[in-house]
């Protein structure tokens, strides 16, 4: 991904970050649903700098058939980056990476979506991050909750999600792309808001057990702030601007 | 990794009425792990290697070191790559071919557990900067299957690591070069361990067995270091955790871990 700087000030003595923001800042964010055709829900967001497309298609018949369980329906998700998303041109075939991603999304929509309504079928989510700016995972997931909202497929809450990290020994909310590659922790959280249920959760950095308990507050803190966003957009394609 | 059956199905029901009376199918406790063995120096033509068992399962590391090229941007520091492969005769329903997802979290949850610990100070291994480094390769095979391969490739990984010595290579006409008979062994910052606990109803549960693997809700694998701090999680299955059980998990991995840790080092000294 992005170079390394080592003169780059991180958190400067004023507690702004690289890209101006306080420490309990998210990045600018707009979530919208809809706005793709053919599929059955879809949503886009913007994440900082990231741009990403999801669709969703569902409940539908399942191929290949063996796939199919008689009694749930099931869930399979494709986490994908364009080969133009990220600064040197990625190969476009699937990557361990956006394997691994795929399948921890996958599993932090489980619990939301009420699949055991249509065995037999199921619900594709197909995740396209057009640009990449670190917490493509996070924003990944929260649009693909408002997508599965769009297509109006039963669930118990939506996943929202924001990281949290480590940046010159200081807890920050919503780790950048800079933060990610030179900070000291980086902790994405995927949360039900009105379950209070984690669904995703992953760690790579060094964090003492207070830092650890600090994180996962915050993280859970600037996923309560997307979820307002996510219900917003959603309000706004349903009830028109700002709608009950 | 291995797929679940009906008996699986019905084995759950039993497995969840002992952990409502507080009780595991295997009698243990439950923040008890099974019993632990390491024993490293197992393939002696590796630079380092460990077999481990928990329970019954088996997991075989081989460390292979050699002289490699740098990532671009990293050529101050060594190469650090660590895999792992299920192997067919590790249970009946594993197959030959391009590993699944599973597998593939498998060997990237294994490798991040150490890399983020930075057990491996990869600063010491560089031959030349920029042009050559030394590439060390931590590679675990499964062989035998009875739940929780994240603990055993990890203690495999950290077990084959501790006994390790690499060569030494002098840059000799811009080719890295062997100086015959000098072994140092790897430098080593931190000794991780990683902990992985499943979730069943509302029950936490440290080291599932097989029986157990099949019947989760979900899991959590959490890493410490030798300082009791946290380096590196990852959540996964079709449940959630709330924000309490998070910081449980958290509390008992590093307890836990400290044990574990201890073994890692006796099998250590052992092997020398």
């Amino acid at each position: 991904m992005g170079g390394r700087d080592a003169t780059m000030v991180l958190l400067d003595e004023n507690g702004i970050r690289c890209d101006g923001r306080k420490i309990d800042e998210p990045r600018r964010i707009m979530i919208r649903a809809g706005g793709l055709k053919n599929a059955d829900g879809s949503a886009y967001i913007e994440f900082g700098d990231n741009k990403i497309l999801v669709g969703v298609f569902g409940p539908r018949d399942v191929h290949p058939k063996h796939m199919s369980n008689t009694d749930t329906g099931i869930l399979r998700v494709r986490y994908h980056m364009e080969p133009f998303s990220v600064s040197e041109r990625k190969n476009p075939a699937p990557s361990r990476r956006e394997i691994e991603i795929s399948k921890v999304i996958k599993e932090a929509l489980e619990p939301a979506v009420m699949l055991e309504k249509f065995p037999r079928t199921a619900v594709d989510v197909f995740i396209e991050v057009l640009q990449a700016d670190g917490g493509t995972r996070c924003a990944a997931l929260s649009a693909a909750s408002v997508a599965l909202a769009d297509a109006g497929i039963p669930m118990r809450d939506m996943v929202a999600a924001c990281a949290a990290g480590k940046v010159a020994d200081t807890i920050v909310l919503d780790v950048n792309n800079e933060e990610d590659q030179a900070g000291q922790a980086d902790m994405p959280i995927g949360y039900m808001p009105s379950l209070e249920k984690i669904t995703l959760l992953q760690l790579d950095g060094v964090l003492t057990p207070d830092e650890y308990k600090k994180c996962v507050e915050v993280g859970v803190n600037g996923c309560k702030i997307v979820y307002d966003l996510q219900k917003k957009a959603l309000n706004d394609k349903y009830f028109g601007n700002g709608g009950t | 990794m291995t797929s679940t059956s009906v008996i699986d199905k019905l084995k759950k029901t039993q497995i969840l009425e002992l952990l409502e009376q507080g009780k595991r199918v295997d009698g243990r406790a439950l923040d008890e792990p099974r019993e632990i063995s390491v024993e490293t120096n197992a393939i002696p033509k590796a630079n380092g290697s460990a077999r481990v068992r928990i329970g019954d399962t088996e997991v075989v590391c081989g460390v292979k070191i050699q002289p490699d090229r740098p990532f671009p941007d990293m050529g101050d520091k060594g190469i650090f790559i660590c895999t792992a492969e299920l192997l067919p005769l590790s249970h009946p329903t594993v197959e030959t071919g391009p590993p699944g997802p599973d597998v593939i979290e498998l060997a990237r949850v294994v490798d991040r557990g150490i890399r983020e610990s930075h057990m491996i100070d990869v600063s010491q291994l560089v031959i030349e900067k920029d042009k050559s480094v030394v590439g060390v390769f931590a590679d675990n095979v499964v062989v035998d299957y009875d739940g929780n391969l994240f603990d055993a490739c990890s203690y495999a990984t950290t077990g084959a690591l501790l006994s390790s010595k690499t060569p030494k290579w002098n840059m000799v006409d811009a080719v890295p070069t062997l100086v015959e008979g000098e072994e140092f062994p790897v430098p080593i910052t931190t000794i991780p361990v990683s902990v992985t606990m499943g979730k069943i109803g509302n029950h936490i549960i440290v080291d599932p067995n097989g029986d157990e693997w099949a019947s989760m809700d979900a899991r959590i694998t959490i890493t410490s270091d030798s300082d009791g701090n946290i380096c590196a999680l990852q959540k996964g299955g079709t449940d959630g955790f709330t924000q309490d059980e998070i910081v449980q998990c958290g509390e008992i991995s590093i307890r836990v871990g400290a044990k574990i840790r201890e073994k890692l080092k006796e099998a250590q000294q052992v092997g020398q």
